[in-house]
């Protein structure tokens, strides 16, 4: 089991903030274990040389530090190959990778499923092919924040070459049955990309059981360093696709006219490569699987269970929530309004109207900027999700969302601060 | 009560009752600024006589910094020649505010006089001055 209060202990930053700072924005960034940064400081110490092709002893060293960071995660996510996984800067890295390979081969008139509820990473690098002729699908959630089979299925079609879609949702919460999504997209003859960036931190992902062809995630979302992402992709299809970037290490020759690429996965890794970030990662999976992923979860789902009964049993005015109601559906993601701001709408917002007409909400800037006040990090905002945040009918909401480190009374001084700040602004 | 908590009450009152909330009939200049990182939006009408702004009005959506700000600077601009809304400056916008905000909701203090200023802009390339 897991016990935030000692959890706490290997994060040198909560030295810092000092007891009682609740960080509350791990959808967003997550604190790095005493283990991650002196991995990396042991690198820079140790090993520093560029990786493959120095032939001495210290890149041999550095050489062999990445590869074995590289097969570590891989098998974090039940790969049985490490050169099936792309080292790349973070999940939008990877999707835009993976939107822009894949995209070449796409054609006038083919279409690409993806969610109402992606991050703004799943949904631009598949925009950049519309003035290409491709088309772009959505799939509509339910009124409980679940993706709505129904909308997925009429939305798929024979020309539908891509299925990309987010495990679990960075604002509502919502873990999507991706084994599920992953073979119904199958059997409908199309390609399944999954955006880990939410759910690979926080649960058991293994991409053999789910049979995704590509999982994408950042290292750190996960206790890693940033700069550091991963695309894991199926064998046969990385072999077969065209690379993303041009330069060092992802060519075997080069002519005045034309190149011969590198195998997989250097054939995607141009440049010199993170090797400090790949290292850094793989001792944050280590501290992760110390704990066991099944526990990181159990020990979210509580703190979320916990944030759902509070709620309820709330008597603050106007409180209001997104996402599902039942923990097992649903990750560590809490995101909330004081009442209801819609976006604005310049054509219809009445020429004799003489006030916002947002009545006695808060505007989530200001629940953000008063919970900080009480030492309470949260994020406000659309979340990179704005066509989601405009199907919620919102402009905005405040968003918490929780890690192995936060602990109920966390979830305590946040209900109490949310309800002075709603008091507040009430008089 | 501090002078901070004064202020805070100052621009309450603003973002509850603004002023000049609305749009003008017939405007000179009208046009709409976004924060990108946070959506809040305001759109500014201008009614310009001689180079003198006799009429200012604002719409909006968006938190109390950016709405109260917004309100304060319908205030404070209406009657000022064109060159003396070029002139204010942001320093000046957070003084007159007169809250410890921090770099991101400065942003927000500051959006209605971006909005305000490009207004202007758009007005005098419009009539080629």
């Amino acid at each position: 089991m897991l016990t935030s209060d000692e959890v706490k202990q290997d994060f040198p930053i909560f030295e810092s903030l000092g007891d009682g700072y609740a960080y509350l924005d791990n959808a967003a960034t997550t604190h790095k274990p005493r283990s991650v940064l002196e991995a990396i400081n042991d690198f820079y110490s140790n090993q520093n040389s560029n990786v493959y092709r120095g032939i001495y002893r210290l890149s041999e060293d550095a050489t062999d530090s990445y590869y074995r960071a590289r097969r570590n995660i891989s098998d974090f996510i039940g790969s049985r190959n490490p050169d099936t996984l792309i080292f790349t800067r973070n999940a939008t890295e990877s999707l835009n990778l993976v939107a822009s390979s894949l995209g070449r081969g796409l054609k006038a008139g083919d279409e690409v499923l993806i969610s109402i509820m992606e991050h703004h990473s799943n949904i631009v690098p598949w925009q950049l092919w519309l003035p290409e002729g491709v088309k772009l699908r959505y799939v509509d959630i339910d009124s409980d924040g679940y993706l709505d089979m129904e909308s997925f299925q009429d939305n798929l079609n024979g020309r539908t070459k891509i299925v990309s879609l987010v495990h679990e949702s960075n604002l509502l919460g919502t873990i999507n049955d991706a084994r599920e999504l992953s073979r119904i997209a199958h059997d409908n003859g199309s390609i399944f990309i999954l955006d880990g960036a939410q759910s690979v931190p926080h649960m058991p992902v293994d991409v053999e059981r789910i049979g995704c062809d590509f999982l994408a995630f950042s290292g750190h979302k996960m206790l890693g360093p940033m700069g550091i992402g991963c695309l894991y992709g199926r064998m046969e299809l990385l072999e077969g696709m065209p690379p993303f970037l041009g330069g060092g290490e992802m060519i075997r020759e080069v002519y005045r006219d034309r190149s011969v690429w590198n195998d997989v996965p250097q054939k995607f890794e141009a440049g010199t490569p993170n090797v400090a970030g790949a290292i850094g990662l793989s001792a944050a999976v280590n501290y992760l699987r110390s704990y066991g992923m099944e526990n990181v979860r159990a020990h979210e789902k509580n703190l979320i269970r916990k944030t759902l009964k509070m709620e309820e049993e709330s008597k603050i005015n106007e409180l209001v929530s997104y996402g599902p109601r039942n923990p097992d559906n649903r990750g560590g993601i809490f995101s909330f309004n004081i009442g209801k701001i819609s976006p604005i709408d310049l054509e219809s917002e009445m020429l004799e109207q003489s006030s916002m007409k947002i009545g006695s909400a808060v505007h989530p800037h200001d629940v953000a900027s008063s919970l900080d006040r009480e030492r309470i990090a949260v994020r406000s905002g659309h979340h990179c999700a704005m066509p989601l945040t405009h199907r919620l009918g919102v402009v905005a909401t405040s968003r918490a969302s929780y890690y192995i480190y936060n602990s109920e009374s966390d979830v305590e001084n946040l209900f109490q601060a949310i309800e002075n700040v709603a008091v507040k602004y009430h008089e | 009560m501090s002078d901070e908590e004064i202020n805070m009450e100052i621009l309450l009152d603003h973002y509850r009752s603004p002023r000049n909330y609305g749009k003008i009939d017939n405007p000179s200049v009208q046009l709409v600024e976004y924060n990108p990182v946070c959506g809040d939006a305001v759109q500014f009408s201008l009614k310009i006589d001689n180079g003198i702004l006799t009429d200012v009005k604002f719409i909006g959506r968006g938190c109390s910094v950016s709405q109260g700000a917004a309100s304060i600077l319908t205030e404070k601009v209406k009657g000022k020649s064109t060159e003396e809304v070029m002139n204010i400056g942001a320093e000046e916008i957070l003084k007159n505010i007169g809250l410890n905000l921090g770099p991101s909701r400065e942003k927000c203090a500051l959006l209605s006089l971006n909005a305000l200023q490009k207004s202007v802009k758009k007005y005098r390339d419009g009539k080629n001055e």
